[in-house]
């Protein structure tokens, strides 16, 4: 269900409200309540396949949500840094001309964008010749020159060495306050990303705790998902169930009591419960 | 000068290169040449289809091919095969079907050979229209959802991300490419109307800086094969649509040459500079 309606407040950009996606009888995400502000920075962290770009992508439309409601703003202009992008080696293309791949853009805005991420000197250069770094650097300066209303970065510095990947949050933040805009950010590199954020929601298939940085490092259900050192540290993705499906089908949540069901806010839903003999979760899980 | 049946071929080939570089790129960019492939074999379906309800043949190949291209989207999206079984299985049972067909037509004479190798010689001016007419219409169309086609391209998330509606770029390009089938068979034949998308395209990568360098290089280097391969054709006296393929493929092994190379690493350094 997909609803564009103009009762949305007009300094939020995105709302999602019980969103659910499911693929092939598995719920990816289920009941993702989401919203981003104009000037907000909401930054997404979880374990490998915690429904992260699922989220995302449900957000600015790639993937229609199979439950809840998705709300954006009508025209709303997005700028997407995919967390996975290829370009095959039969297209020559350079810096410059992916800058202007989705919409034209004025020369000097692609100058000032580049300058900007700190590859002003690439401009000519074929992207398939640039590092890991320097095309995400690309990635983020195509996605900042249109001016989007909304940012999605999709882990937007993996690949960029460590002061780098300060400088480019440091950007990215710089850009907000600049120019206004929303940004939905997804990252694990929690420990750099955390004081430019503005709520955090930290999903596992469903959001598991959300709040300001501190209140959520702070969230026993946090410190469950990523371990305690997390909060000091960078992410150790120490990864426990919060239920566990009993021989007679029925659920023991973490808290020790004991339903017939899920509940509806569980990580990891499948639609066939009969795995009474515990659980093979697949490739979904940080081991 | 159309009086000549070689300048009406000369004319007629070189206003299908113009029409196929830049189609021919994307074909090459998004790693379709099988689906090309399938997409020309079920042409001689249209072909048997066009004989048995009498009706013209170039609109007949176009809805054979959009056809099958449809079928193959609907194909692809139950997921039962991987795309190339699917491809194989169209590609081959289209062309066969079309020739069992063709056969149990006893009461028409076909120049079966004229389909499959084509027969740029005997082009009318009518089909010269055709040709400049639908070469038109096609880069006309090209031009116009350059942008989304191309940003699909690189990404197909990015583009719907951004607004550029990719799942009607992949349709009109189908659409296209049954359009450029369709006018293309008489040229160069059901069996070779790919390499004439593939071939030059793949060349001008060789020296294109940007898309659209590649996309126009790409038309150019259409045209000097086929008059390279029409004047070949004249003076050995060997099949006009093949010579126009090999006329293509020297092209290419031209490119790979290490002056296309030095030529390349030249312009690279320049823009790195």
């Amino acid at each position: 269900m997909l609803k564009r309606t103009d009762s949305l407040a007009p300094d939020t950009l995105v709302a999602l409200s019980g969103a659910g996606v499911r693929r092939s009888g598995r719920w990816l995400v289920r009941g993702i309540d989401l919203e981003v502000r104009r000037g907000e920075i909401v930054t997404l962290i979880g374990p490998n396949g915690s429904g992260k770009s699922t989220t995302a992508k449900t957000a600015i439309g790639v993937i229609k949500a199979d439950e809840g409601s998705v709300r954006r703003q009508p025209d709303l202009k997005v700028g997407y840094v995919p967390q996975k992008l290829t370009i095959d080696w039969t297209l020559p293309l350079t810096v410059e001309r992916l800058m202007s791949l989705t919409g034209p853009l004025p020369k000097a805005e692609i100058t000032e964008a580049l300058v900007a991420v700190g590859i002003a000197h690439l401009a000519g250069a074929e992207v398939q010749h640039l590092s890991g770094g320097e095309f995400q650097r690309a990635l983020l300066a195509r996605a900042l020159a249109r001016k989007p209303d909304l940012l999605v970065l999709d882990e937007p510095v993996q690949g960029v060495d460590f002061s780098g990947e300060v400088a480019l949050y440091q950007l990215i933040r710089d850009i907000r306050d600049r120019t206004g805009c929303g940004i939905l950010l997804i990252s694990h590199d929690l420990h750099v990303v955390m004081a430019d954020t503005d709520t955090v929601l930290c999903l596992n298939g469903h959001v598991c705790c959300r709040g300001t940085p501190e209140s959520v490092v702070a969230d026993p259900e946090y410190l469950r998902l990523f371990g305690a050192r997390a909060a000091e540290t960078l992410a150790i993705y120490r990864h426990r169930h919060d239920h566990t499906h009993l021989a007679d089908g029925r659920v023991m949540h973490a808290d020790g009591t004991i339903t017939d069901h899920c509940h509806p806010e569980d990580g990891h839903h499948h639609d066939d419960h009969h795995h009474g003999e515990g659980h093979d979760h697949g490739a979904g899980h940080a081991r | 000068m159309l009086d000549d049946f070689f300048s009406r071929a000369m004319v007629a080939g070189i206003g299908l290169a113009l029409t196929v570089g830049p189609l021919g790129c994307f074909i090459v960019w998004r790693r379709m040449a099988y689906f090309g492939d399938t997409m020309a074999h079920s042409a001689l379906l249209g072909v048997a289809i066009s004989f048995l309800f009498s009706i013209d043949i170039t609109i007949g190949v176009f809805v054979v091919a959009s056809l099958v291209s449809l079928a193959l989207l609907m194909l692809q999206k139950r997921g039962a095969l991987s795309t190339d079984a699917l491809l194989g299985i169209l590609s081959h049972s289209t062309l066969a079907l079309g020739l069992v067909m063709v056969a149990f037509m006893t009461w028409i004479r076909v120049d079966l050979m004229g389909f499959l190798f084509g027969d740029i010689l005997a082009v009318s001016r009518m089909d010269i229209a055709t040709i400049y007419a639908g070469g038109v219409v096609i880069l006309g169309l090209v031009a116009w959802l350059w942008r989304p086609l191309l940003a699909s391209t690189v990404n197909e998330e990015l583009a719907e991300a951004e607004g550029l509606s990719p799942e009607r770029s992949r349709l009109v390009f189908m659409l296209l490419m049954a359009l450029v089938i369709a006018i293309a068979m008489k040229i160069v034949g059901i069996l070779l109307i790919t390499a004439l998308l593939i071939i030059p395209a793949a060349t001008a990568r060789r020296f294109a800086a940007t898309p659209e360098q590649m996309a126009v290089l790409a038309s150019f280097i259409g045209a000097v094969a086929v008059t390279g391969g029409l004047f070949g054709s004249l003076h050995y006296d060997t099949p006009s649509g093949p010579s126009i393929v090999v006329a293509a493929l020297a092209l290419f092994i031209i490119s790979l040459l290490p002056a296309g190379l030095l030529y390349r690493r030249q312009t690279a350094e320049g823009h790195r500079r």
